[in-house]
């Protein structure tokens, strides 16, 4: 069972609904102890960096680093992969996770933001993620704050310089893209999260 | 590298698309959840549904139809038409969409565009503007916003309005020329270029779509994000797929293959 964690920010709808075209078994929680015992954790994200923080006082944030710690496949999409990092400029008061190194920054002024519509992927990195996905694949993004390029980066994207696309670590992985709304190529990343080992 | 996009757009009467379909191999032609899908077999970036339907019973059937469609739909699927109130908005986001584009409700009540950028996100808050050039320019102002479906004229100047829309949190711009709308003649590119360089927001251009030179005009002079059609098959090419790699062959950077 793949625990959606819900943190009553985002539409997690669209997530649920790509994951049960899949035939992968989800459910959307708010409960602790639910993602504390998930197989897998995914936290989607579209919205404002600040919502994380609700969390932090929730359990959800304590709940998501155990399961995480045990070694449960944990996927954050969009926010979600910008709160694995260590802080976003967004809401600076809010901290991330901290499990990959260095804080989210909004595109430079000037740049047309929110960065929205289809973009390609540079592989940086051998990824278990994107297994089947090629180099200059095209993915849809729509967001404002971008995690910056670190050691565990295994794609990147081109705009106004090059972001994180895709993190992986061990049992840990990130995308700022929306596989959801990446046409097949979005379902191919979703079922290689769903036939990661639990 | 970011790619400008080709949105395909079905107008929506009580679950039935009413105009626009050369599709074959479906087997309701007047489906919009099939259609959508064959659109996105097809290539186009996204869908919008317009809701042009007039009546309450045809607005519930509406809300099914997106449900319906978002299921096996895996791009993003917007809808505009009808969205009165943050409410409105809220349930067709439930029912599966990504984003809600508003248009009268925004002129009538500007604080609906904050109201659905907090709540949803500005990711989800497109303002469409239905603009037409007025006989004397007012302050530098070329074009006026309309409302009702372009029937009624407003007081408000088209660049401006498109920055209130942004200072309050819209995600998007849809602009609809109603001078070029209908008519095949190409889009307007003066237009589209000026609310783009006013805004630092993407922007979709919208009306007289005729031929592909039209989209390479609009993604180069007219500095146009995306381009929306209603009728993409109309333009003497057989698919959207071969519509996007004549683009790419111009220059112009499309998502393609798909």
């Amino acid at each position: 069972m793949i625990s959606i964690v819900n943190y009553q920010a985002s539409n997690l709808r669209s997530v649920k609904k790509a994951l049960d075209y899949l035939g992968l078994e989800a459910e959307v929680t708010m409960d602790p102890e639910a993602v504390r015992r998930a197989d897998k954790v995914l936290l989607p994200g579209v919205g404002h960096f600040a919502a994380t923080g609700r969390m932090d006082c929730t359990g959800l944030r304590a709940a998501i680093a155990e399961a995480v710690a045990r070694g449960a496949p944990f996927l954050g999409i969009c926010v979600g992969l910008q709160w694995i990092f260590a802080a976003s400029e967004e809401a600076p008061q809010v901290p991330g996770l901290g499990l990959f190194p260095g804080v989210c920054r909004r595109f430079p002024a000037g740049a047309k933001v929110p960065h929205v519509g289809w973009n390609s992927l540079e592989i940086a990195a051998p990824s278990r993620l994107l297994a089947g996905v090629e180099a200059g694949t095209f993915v849809y993004f729509t967001h404002s704050y971008r995690a910056p390029v670190c050691a565990h980066t295994v794609a990147t994207t081109e705009y106004e310089g090059a972001f994180t696309a895709a993190v992986e670590r061990d049992n840990v992985f990130g995308v700022q893209f929306h596989p959801e709304k990446s046409g097949e190529v979005g379902l191919t990343i979703l079922r290689n999260f769903g036939a990661l080992p639990c | 590298m970011l790619t400008r996009r080709i949105i395909a757009c079905l107008d929506v009467d009580g679950g039935r698309v009413v105009k626009g379909t050369r599709f074959v191999d479906l087997r309701d032609a007047g489906d919009p959840a099939e259609l959508a899908g064959a659109h996105a077999r097809a290539g186009a970036d996204e869908i919008v549904f317009l809701d042009i339907a007039a009546t309450h019973q045809a607005r519930g059937i509406l809300i099914e139809t997106v449900r319906r469609t978002a299921r096996e739909l895996f791009i993003p699927l917007t809808v505009g038409g009808g969205i009165r109130t943050l409410d409105d908005a809220g349930a067709v986001f439930e029912a599966g969409c990504d984003k809600v584009s508003i248009n009268s409700a925004a002129v009538k009540d500007p604080t609906l565009i904050t109201q659905i950028a907090e709540r949803f996100g500005s990711q989800a808050a497109i303002v469409a503007i239905d603009a037409k050039r007025m006989e004397e320019p007012i302050e530098g102002e070329h074009w006026r916003v309309y409302v009702a479906g372009g029937r009624i004229p407003t007081e408000r100047c088209v660049l401006a309005w498109a920055r209130e829309a942004e200072a309050r949190g819209a995600g998007e711009i849809l602009l609809t020329s109603m001078d070029r709308d209908g008519t095949g003649s190409g889009f307007d590119c003066e237009l589209t270029a000026a609310v783009a360089e006013a805004v630092s927001i993407p922007v979709i251009a919208s009306g007289g779509a005729g031929t592909v030179e039209h989209f390479l005009d609009v993604f180069r002079q007219g500095k146009a994000d995306a381009a929306l059609a209603a009728s993409i098959f109309h333009f003497g090419i057989h698919d959207i797929g071969e519509l996007k790699q004549r683009i790419a062959a111009g220059g112009v950077p499309m998502r393609w293959p798909c």
